[in-house]
């Protein structure tokens, strides 16, 4: 055998040429279009550490000052954890948040469950009815609650002896208000279930319990979970509904409002509000974790679920979504009722007295007007600032530094009760030294503050949009040697619109019905309806009262409506494009 | 002259992320109008080399010269070059024509003259009524074509596709495959196609660089890549093959099995017994006369069929080498003038010159 007569060549090692190259470093050069970026990071970032980190770690300082700023370690934290009516307002507060997680939530689920796997009829209907409570401030449900339960309420009998000034009226009132939130987040999760799950199950003679229990409970795990953190700290954060029917049962958010209000000691305060802030901190950390979870689980491709006709459960779950409803109006329409009578309960006739002189001839309808004008500045600063940063965060290069410390300043707000925020505000720029404190009592200072408070949602809906259109655009326009503000205005705000509009209208109905972050914070040059509402229901002008919360839903409700108005006939008109896919 | 032939020099590049290495010391040239593909698995840098030819990536060090000039650390928007990328990323909210236009308004040229290069670039792309569509209305093998139209309008000197064939379906891909290297032949434009589809590599490439680990394993014309290929790692990526296990016999010869074959290969002056891997491909072996055409033959059993439309894998175990079964192909006009069945026994033959042995050793560390 010979065979050597091949051309078979062995080379065992690297086959690439070895030889030595001068190892050139550098760092590649910014155009200027780059730096405008650069310049506009770095300026997002100062701006979120005055107006949110520096706020909250005022609080940190005082809270361990006297009055007249001595250092005086913890000493605060223990005169203050030594009184026995502090203990009763922890309790409190921890009771009222449990019962009202332990209430909304299967509740929720269920009228979710009801929405997502059911045939029942009217389903839309009841989707925009059970989200009537966000275009209202939480003290409406409580002035509702008065109403009918109340000493002179409608069915006061039906309470059986029982006040409804107290936990009872408050957990109404707060499961009114925080029913949408849960729902919202719960319906996220149950429509983001796979079909193909079910397929298989039933195809395995899977019973429909065991499926429930097995299939649809676990993949909603982590949406049941966000939506119970989020009631808890709803709860414990709001006082609003306290304030109103709260009567003597003290809760935390109460003895903040009336430490800084009412005796004006911001130091006790600090140490207050730190506990406020302390559970919400947590939740916040640990929701963060699970809608990570959440967002892994959705990347999956999953084939869309969609119910068969069942005839005693759609029934039932109608029957059941028909009462929460009713709910939902009844509380509303209280409210709208007690507007609209001259005198309750001695006189029920009709009469736009409440408005009249109520509200205009009080004086008090300038602080409806403050509120739109709040309203329509957060919105247009809202969207810049959101929007904004978030593209610069995810869409432009270099300056890796302050991305991330932007993106956690971005979601620290959430985690930040409003009442909490309001006090860092005054302390921060009501401080002689703050070069800032012109803003202080400013309609500025509002508008800031309102952003700041709601911007964690916002930034999250801007974010989702930037992320699902393709990330080389950036690239593509450099490669065209276009700048890249150009493809922004060009390319990304079109195309993330509908996000765009979505966060405008969210920012709109939290600014009309925000309360706790701006009741330090007003002037009286710039007083707001809902603190309005709130003075008014002190004074006992329930009529004028529910008059302005009335003014508010309409306002909210119209700002929607508008919104899906321009949703479907604008951008159906503007953008075709997105039809012919 | 110099300047033709190296058109594009990458020289000594090295990228890293965090602890991982992604490119080592990357050399390379490019000459003008040249069609290269970055072919490797992935994660073994090929995109990041584009990337950083692209100026989307930084290199941490190294030197990349385009035309005379050196771009080393210029930003990607004064690099000269068009890109197309995997996902098309043509802009959903513009027409097709304002897509293809983009780069071109920037340039401040009249109306008339865009509408016409526009017009001209769609006519070139194949789709030259579908100006006043929306890409949502394309299918993606006309997207793909738009957004090569819309990388070319700038007349670019580089032309730059980051798996551009890959989300497509298999029809439009082969179609493409040759749309793509017409075009890039009709305008001359050095072009680098960044694949893991070893196909796509072979059909459409001037010059294959296959790359593994953020090295080049290995630059040649596709035909050089498939039959000589410089290291396991290529010889195995590139094309199906056996790999068997061998020994020296030493002064240039080797076996496996019960077939001894010599060939001029540094690894002839090992001492004998001496083990090594031999890499043989499907079609390396021949089924008919054999006598006359190789001395290197053996009987064999066949094992197994696995009938692939026109022709087939044969699993075939040759004599001396049961324990390891080879993988023949053979045509379906072949198979059934020969008849052969599981467990038809015949003689086969491989040819000598396709042979390829490597050290036992440096298989296991391409591995």
């Amino acid at each position: 055998m010979n065979g050597a007569n091949t051309s078979a060549v062995v080379i065992a090692a690297n086959p690439v040429s070895q030889q030595a190259t001068p190892a050139i470093r550098g760092r590649q050069q910014s155009h200027w279009h780059d730096r405008i970026a650069h310049g506009l990071l770095v300026l997002v970032c100062l701006g979120l550490a005055a107006f949110l980190l520096m706020p909250v770690l005022t609080i940190l300082v005082k809270s361990v000052q006297d009055k007249d700023g001595v250092y005086v370690g913890l000493h605060q934290f223990v005169t203050y954890m030594s009184t026995p009516a502090l203990h009763q307002s922890v309790l409190n507060t921890l009771f009222m948040a449990t019962t009202v997680t332990v209430l909304v939530i299967p509740a929720a689920f269920l009228f979710a469950y009801g929405l997502t796997r059911s045939m029942m009829p009217a389903k839309p209907l009841f989707r925009t009815l059970s989200l009537i409570p966000i275009l209202a401030p939480s003290l409406l449900a409580a002035i509702s609650f008065v109403q009918w339960f109340g000493n002179q309420g409608v069915l006061k009998g039906m309470l059986g002896g029982m006040t409804i000034y107290g936990p009872l009226g408050m957990v109404l009132s707060e499961f009114y208000g925080v029913f949408p939130h849960a729902l919202m987040i719960i319906i996220t999760a149950l429509t983001m279930a796979d079909a193909r799950l079910y397929e298989v199950a039933a195809s395995l003679g899977t019973s429909r319990l065991r499926r429930f229990f097995t299939i649809t409970l676990p993949g909603a795990k982590y949406g049941l979970i966000s939506a119970a953190l989020v009631v808890f700290t709803y709860t414990v954060n709001d006082f609003g509904v306290p304030k109103v029917i709260g009567g003597n049962f003290n809760v935390l958010s109460i003895d903040v409002y009336k430490l800084v209000i009412g005796q004006q000691d911001f130091n006790k305060g600090a140490v207050v509000s730190l506990l406020l802030l302390m559970p919400a901190l947590v939740a916040f950390i640990i929701d963060i974790i699970i809608r990570r979870k959440l967002q892994s689980q959705l990347s999956a491709r999953a084939v869309a679920f969609v119910p068969k006709k069942r005839r005693l459960f759609d029934s039932l779950m109608f029957a059941y979504c028909a009462l929460i409803c009713l709910f939902m109006i009844a509380v509303l329409g209280m409210a709208i009722y007690t507007s609209f009578i001259k005198l309750w309960p001695y006189d029920l006739s009709l009469s736009l007295r409440h408005y009249y002189f109520g509200l205009v001839e009080g004086g008090i309808l300038e602080s409806y007007f403050n509120s739109i004008r709040l309203a329509c500045w957060v919105v247009v600063c809202g969207i810049v600032l959101v929007f904004g940063s978030a593209y610069l965060t995810e869409k432009t290069r270099g300056m890796d530094g302050v991305r991330p410390i932007i993106r956690l300043l971005a979601i620290l707000p959430m985690g930040v009760p409003g009442l909490v925020l309001g006090l860092g505000y005054i302390l921060f720029f009501n401080h002689p030294g703050n070069p800032l404190n012109f803003m202080y009592h400013t309609m500025a200072i509002l508008v800031v503050s309102t952003v700041i408070h709601y911007y964690t949602s916002s930034h999250l809906t801007a974010v989702t949009a930037l992320k699902a259109i393709d990330n080389e655009f950036e690239s593509v326009s450099a490669s065209l040697k276009v700048p890249f503000y150009k493809t922004f205005f060009r390319v990304t705000v079109p195309v993330c619109l509908p996000a765009i509009l979505d966060i405008g209208r969210y920012l709109f109905v939290n600014a009309m019905t925000t309360i706790s972050a701006v009741v330090f914070l007003y002037s009286p040059d710039t007083t707001l309806a809902s603190v309005a509402i709130l003075n008014l229901e002190e004074a006992g002008d329930i009529g004028p009262a529910a008059a302005m919360a009335t003014l508010i839903v309409l306002t909210s409700t119209t700002v929607c409506l508008l919104y899906a108005l321009i949703t479907r006939v604008l951008l159906l008109k503007t953008q075709g494009w997105r039809r012919q896919t | 002259m110099d300047q033709q032939a190296n058109y594009l020099a990458l020289k000594g590049i090295t990228k890293s992320f965090g602890n991982f290495s992604a490119l080592r010391d990357i050399n390379l040239n490019i000459s003008k109008g040249e069609f290269v593909c970055f072919l490797g698995p992935s994660g073994c840098g090929k995109t990041t080399l584009l990337r950083i030819i692209a100026g989307l990536e930084a290199q941490d060090c190294g030197q990349i010269v385009q035309g005379g000039k050196d771009v080393s650390w210029l930003p990607p928007i004064k690099r000269d070059y068009g890109i197309v990328f995997q996902s098309y990323a043509l802009f959903p909210n513009l027409t097709i024509a304002d897509n293809v236009a983009y780069g071109l308004v920037n340039r401040r040229q009249p109306k008339a003259a865009i509408a016409a290069r526009v017009q001209e670039l769609l006519t070139l792309a194949g789709l030259p009524t579908s100006g006043k569509k929306y890409p949502g209305q394309l299918s993606g093998g006309q997207q793909q074509r738009i957004a090569l139209a819309r990388a070319l309008a700038t007349s670019p000197g580089l032309l730059l596709l980051d798996e551009p064939l890959s989300a497509l379906d298999a029809l439009e891909r082969v179609r493409l495959r040759s749309e793509i290297r017409q075009l890039q032949q009709r305008l001359g434009v050095t072009t680098i196609m960044v694949t893991h589809d070893q196909e796509e590599a072979l059909t459409m490439a001037d010059r294959i660089v296959v790359m593994n680990h953020g090295v080049i394993e290995q630059v040649g014309t596709p035909q050089e890549v498939y039959l000589q290929p410089r290291s396991p790692f290529v010889a195995s990526f590139v094309g199906k093959v056996n790999v068997l296990r061998g020994t020296t016999l030493g002064a240039g010869r080797f076996r496996f099995g019960s077939l001894e074959f010599g060939c001029d290969s540094e690894l002839g002056n090992l001492p004998p017994g001496h083990p090594v891997k031999i890499y043989l491909r499907p079609e390396d072996f021949v089924a008919r006369d054999v006598d006359s055409r190789t001395e290197h033959n053996a009987m064999a059993e066949v094992r197994k069929i696995e009938f692939l439309g026109a022709f087939s894998y044969l699993s075939v175990a040759l004599e001396g080498m049961e324990d390891q079964p080879v993988t023949m192909s053979m045509s379906l006009n072949l198979l059934k003038e020969f008849g052969l069945q599981v467990g038809s026994r015949r003689r086969f033959g491989l040819l000598p010159e396709r042979i390829r042995v490597f050290d036992d050793r440096a298989v296991a560390g391409a591995v």
